[in-house]
């Protein structure tokens, strides 16, 4: 009785810019590569995020921000679903994030880090790898 | 899987969110979870929210989740989107308004998609409601995909219904239209701040005004069949739809709402109808699984080679659909 299982995402838009057109564009490209795509809308926290990965059970959390706060919620929303248990839930960000913050972002356990002008396609890539890595780990 | 139903039953959020993905993934061995987990149901309310895209659904949700955690109830919802017919994805948006409830342990959010189900529910809707009931939810929202006439599932499932309306969604004439009307428990006109609102009162008024009580005691099962079920067993008074005003952002009339909610359940208890909802909810549960399970059976019986051969027969009119269907099941 076993079926096929859609990867399921959680994007969030953390702090406090208030556009999110290019969330939205990622949620859709997601959906049309037949993922479930849980989108939470603008300014949450990372308590909110970190909770709404745990209820939803997601593969992916996907972050977007624009306000240049990466560096300060980025590490939060980790730790925060780390204490939820969520320590096997890859964490990318997307947005405007400087390429010299890209390798503190990845040690702090962020999978990716996908700027403007990233093709949806490299995006839908990657989480189909990690979300592999992670099911082989997890049998 | 028996580590996370004991989890679950203590109250471990993880595991809870984990065997809800697996009872939608219909995974192997999740039957005997559902199974244990069984006798720890049947405590919860389960309350049913439904209507057209954009009357607020979601936002009336919200607004009743903060209500019943106010009186000290813990609140579960379970809120359905569409899955999309071409890709398999979907993008569920009900927690955009549902932000009120974030940073609260006595409530549980949980997003599923329909993965093809057309009755406005997803297929394990049934399961994740019941997984949560033995959680220990005292209330149980289910919001369905935003329906139109015919997605009445929900009826059958929740104790409860509330059919959502607002301003400028049709005349009165589609008020007056079999299906999604019929199954209301409670009518509520959300955005009753916007022109047009005691139109859409006065239609619905109108509407109950119109129709015979008594009709509501029957219910459509899947193969359009009427049941009967006595729902005012003790020959008691017939329940009549209140209908509510709300403008759910500013928490207008949720009040009254959460009153007409509590005296329809105080109505299904005092007409002892509430086990003879079940009793109805169980029984059409059971014909939906043995038809799925004789289906399943019964195509496993049949080569495929004998059922595309019937196809292409039937596609030169050489044979009609139920004669192909007689002799189909003659040979099985």
């Amino acid at each position: 009785m076993t079926t096929e299982q859609p990867i399921r995402v959680l994007i969030a838009k953390p702090g406090l810019d208030g556009h999110d057109r290019g969330a939205k564009v990622i949620a859709r490209a997601l959906r049309d590569a037949g993922m479930e795509v849980i989108y939470t809308g603008l300014r949450q926290t990372p308590e909110m995020v970190a909770e709404a990965a745990l209820q939803e059970d997601v593969d992916v959390v996907g972050l977007s921000i624009l306000s240049g706060a990466h560096l300060a919620l980025v590490p939060r929303v980790r730790e925060l679903m780390d204490d939820n248990g969520l320590q096997d839930v890859a964490l990318l960000v997307g947005g405007i994030i400087p390429d010299e913050d890209v390798p503190a972002l990845k040690a702090q356990g962020v999978s990716g880090v996908f700027g403007p002008g990233t093709s949806t396609e490299d995006i839908i890539n990657h989480i189909r790898q990690v979300v592999a890595s992670r099911s082989g780990n997890n049998g | 899987m028996v580590d996370l139903v004991q989890a679950t039953l203590h109250g471990d959020r993880r595991a809870l969110a984990r065997l809800l993905t697996y009872v939608e993934n219909e995974r192997e061995g999740v039957e005997q979870s559902l199974a244990a987990l069984f006798p720890h149901t049947g405590h919860a309310w389960v309350i049913g929210v439904t209507g057209a895209p954009g009357t607020g659904k979601s936002s009336l949700v919200n607004a009743l989740a903060k209500a019943f955690r106010r009186r000290g109830q813990t609140v579960a919802i379970v809120a359905v989107d569409p899955t999309s017919p071409f890709s398999g994805g979907a993008i569920m948006g009900d927690r955009i308004r549902m932000r009120d409830l974030a940073g609260d342990k006595g409530v549980f959010i949980r997003s599923m998609a329909t993965r093809g189900s057309l009755g406005g529910l997803a297929r394990a809707t049934r399961d994740v409601i019941r997984v949560l009931d033995a959680a220990g939810f005292d209330v149980i929202f289910v919001e369905t995909v935003g329906a139109g006439q015919s997605e009445v599932d929900i009826v059958r499932t929740a104790q409860t219904t509330i059919v959502v309306e607002a301003p400028g969604f049709g005349d009165d004439v589609q008020a007056i239209k079999a299906g999604i009307l019929e199954i209301a428990d409670v009518l509520v006109v959300n955005k009753a701040d916007r022109p047009g609102a005691e139109n859409t009162v006065r239609a619905l008024k109108a509407m109950l005004e119109m129709g015979h009580p008594a009709a509501r005691e029957q219910l459509t099962r899947h193969h359009g069949q009427l049941v009967s079920v006595e729902l005012s067993s003790n020959g008691g008074e017939l329940w009549i739809p209140p209908v509510v005003k709300t403008v759910a952002p500013e928490d207008q009339g949720i009040d009254d709402l959460v009153a007409a909610l509590e005296s329809h359940r105080h109505h299904l208890i005092e007409a002892r109808a509430l086990t003879g909802l079940e009793r109805q909810h169980i029984e059409i549960e059971l014909y939906d699984r043995l038809e799925a399970a004789l289906m399943a059976r019964l195509l496993k019986a049949i080569p495929g080679d004998v059922l595309s051969d019937v196809i292409r027969r039937i596609q030169a009119r050489e044979l009609d659909p139920q004669s192909a269907v007689n002799t189909i099941l003659e040979q099985a």
